[in-house]
């Protein structure tokens, strides 16, 4: 039954004409944004257009790329899928996702946006000794960005083989690698310009899809959410369990710590994540930043609640064994909707399939850029131009530099998303989140509110959480031992939870107020007077 | 001790200097901007954030209460989520409210006094 139909969808994707929509969408997407990319090139002239889009972008347009950047496949093919298979469990990545944004309204954006310039360094290291503060900041914007990078590569690779009906691990390959290549291509012509047009666009369309799914099952159901969660759960084969806590993560003690884990990592995260963080340089003032935020709670709360209607609704309407069979973490039930939606033997199922998979395919492209974005940023703006170069590197040096870092970065990623394909790109996202909750977080806060931080404690803090966080993954179940492990032929892992946060948050944070107290360093007031009062007002911004 | 590398400064437009600034933190008008920033978000955030941990806890530790049905097939882990839904849109504009008329007054009367000072 569930390779019968299965078959039937790759077939679906594999007749000609269908295949050739598919292509023609995708190709219409890469046209039309690198056509973006070329044009926000030409007006890159500077370190402050490739870095910050030249501070130009109002509230509501960043607000839109933020959310562009956030609403990352994570969110569209791993959370409708972590429903549709585990039903009610699934919905906590949402509210998680969400509530996180809370924490940066709060607490970040807009003393970020006030004090610092270009990345999540600048802050960290404003009052610090800035060489071995830009280093660590550097070293954890990478590891963060990399995990999120793994789980869209993952998310590329799952959805091309399914549409395409490519099943050969070369062709896979082939797909993650084209993706790699445009990535690289949109940071290194258009920059943080280019990337913001190309996130705005991404979001609009992520939206209308998202939209006309969700309409397309509330009509099925008449408008009748209890019918749809009925359904849901009777063709689940789960019942009324389905709609209740537990169904993933309620059958042992250490299941149940593991979601505590990851609320906290959902929560903790999003304030840490430095791709979210540099997009707050791209308005002209900390009130900007702060309308971004406002828009990006309001476009991804509705965005999230249509989830529900994307995970119940594939529950409802297909066959577990059918989602699992596409795809063992259920990424696929979001484009699997769409084909049952138009009807798997018409016409229109298989044109819907094909919008939606471009769509999610224009939501992985330009997560992606952005992620290197950030990651090279960093690696130019903090480790080259700052600790290699000593600040004396002269703009076009650095601008070199960033461009060099994202061709690295976007070769390795091409090697590691080959290696993820089989774990739910939610959960792989969640383990970034856990990593700059603990690596980024405590340090951001601690700068800003706490006097008596000191260089000793940025680096405790960003290194302890970091290396904690990031060992504790690769001693779970996520990396060995499991059925859906990286590496599923091999078991060392001792570490019983998937998300690490529960330990590595905590030990970020006391790792940050112990190195301060311990280290003799005095620390210096005239720097922290100048961030506070620059944190709140803005005075010196630009 | 003392930064390698001077902070970010806008080119051109000399930053007011340390002296000036560590004045400015010390003073009661700053103050006023710090405690009507803090004495907001602080508590709020720790409050939502324990609004989100009850949420998770009772979602681990309580499934009988969660499974409770509501209307229908809608249960009280449903309703809870989606009250967390609304009360993080309603946090946000609460905050956009408290900003506009507490906080953007205050930082902007001490940065054009700062930067008007030159």
């Amino acid at each position: 039954m569930s390779t019968v139909t299965h078959h039937t969808l790759l077939a679906a994707g594999e007749a000609s004409e269908h295949r050739t929509l598919i292509v023609t969408l995708f190709a219409v997407f890469v046209a039309a944004t690198l056509l973006i990319t070329v044009w926000a090139g030409r007006q890159t002239k500077d370190a402050a257009d490739f870095y910050a889009g030249g501070r130009q972008f109002t509230g509501f347009q960043n607000g839109l790329a933020v959310s562009g950047d956030y609403m990352s496949a994570a969110s569209f093919l791993g959370i409708a899928g972590a429903i549709a298979l585990f039903g009610y469990d699934g919905f906590l990545y949402s509210i998680g996702f969400l509530v996180a944004w809370l924490v940066a309204l709060l607490l970040v954006a807009e003393p970020l946006r006030n004090s610092g310039r270009y990345t999540m360094g600048d802050v960290l290291a404003y009052r610090m000794r800035q060489r071995p503060v830009r280093t660590a900041a550097g070293a954890s914007t990478i590891v963060v960005s990399i995990f999120y990078l793994l789980a869209q590569m993952a998310g590329a690779g799952v959805l091309v083989s399914l549409l395409l009906g490519i099943t050969s691990d070369m062709g896979k390959i082939g797909i993650v690698a084209l993706v790699g290549v445009l990535m690289i291509v949109y940071v290194t012509i258009g920059g943080m310009k280019g990337t913001t047009w190309v996130q705005m666009v991404k979001a609009v369309l992520l939206m209308i899809g998202a939209l006309l799914l969700t309409f397309l099952v509330l009509v099925k159901f008449h408008f009748n959410v209890s019918d749809l969660l009925g359904r849901a759960a009777d063709n689940s084969g789960k019942g009324a369990s389905f709609l209740e806590p537990g169904l993933k993560y309620g059958a042992t003690g250490t299941t149940k710590l593991d979601f505590l884990s990851l609320g906290l990592a959902l929560v903790l995260g999003t304030a840490g994540l430095p791709h979210i963080l540099i997009r707050f340089y791209t308005v002209p003032t900390a009130k900007a930043a702060r309308k971004s935020v406002i828009w990006a709670i309001g476009l991804i709360g509705v965005f999230y609640l249509m989830t529900l209607a994307l995970g119940f609704g594939a529950a409802a309407l297909i066959k577990p064994d059918e989602i699992i069979a596409s795809n063992k973490a259920g990424n696929t039930a979001a484009p699997l909707l769409a084909l049952h939606l138009g009807g798997v033997d018409s016409g229109w199922g298989a044109v819907l399939l094909a919008t939606i998979s471009a769509v999610a395919f224009a939501t992985i492209l330009a997560v992606v850029a952005g992620l290197t974005l950030a990651s090279s940023s960093s690696f130019a703006h903090d480790i080259y131009a700052n600790v290699i170069k000593k600040g004396r590197a002269t703009e076009r040096q650095e601008l070199g530099a960033a461009r060099w870092a994202t061709v690295g970065i976007g070769a390795v990623s091409i090697l590691l998303g080959a290696l993820a394909r089989d774990l739910n790109v939610a959960g792989l996202v969640a383990l970034a989140f856990a990593v700059a909750a603990s690596a980024n977080l405590p340090t951001i806060l601690y700068s800003l509110f706490w006097k008596r931080f000191t260089t000793a404690g940025a680096l405790w803090s960003i290194y302890g959480g970091l290396v904690t966080a990031v060992g504790l993954v690769l001693f779970s179940p996520v990396v060995s031992g499991g059925r859906t492990s990286m590496f599923p032929d091999v078991d060392f892992h001792w570490f019983p939870l998937e998300n690490p946060g529960i330990i590595s948050i905590p030990v970020g944070f006391l790792l940050g107020a112990v190195g301060t107290l311990l280290s003799k360093e005095v620390p210096d007031a005239g720097k922290y007077a100048e961030l506070e009062v620059r944190s709140l007002t803005g005075t010196g911004a630009h | 001790m003392a930064t390698e590398t001077p902070p970010p400064a806008t080119p051109g437009v000399p930053l007011p200097t340390t002296e000036e600034f560590t004045e400015v933190q010390q003073s009661a008008e700053f103050g006023e901007l710090r405690r009507a920033h803090r004495s907001f978000a602080f508590p709020l955030t720790l409050a939502f954030i324990a609004w989100y941990l009850l949420y998770v806890l009772l979602s681990n530790y309580a499934d009988g209460f969660m499974g409770t049905r509501v209307v229908g097939n809608v249960n009280v882990a449903l309703v809870l989520g989606l009250a967390q839904f609304l009360t993080t849109f309603l946090i946000a504009w609460w905050y956009a409210r408290h900003a506009a008329a507490k906080l953007d007054p205050r930082a902007k009367a001490i940065k054009s006094r700062m930067e008007g000072a030159e």
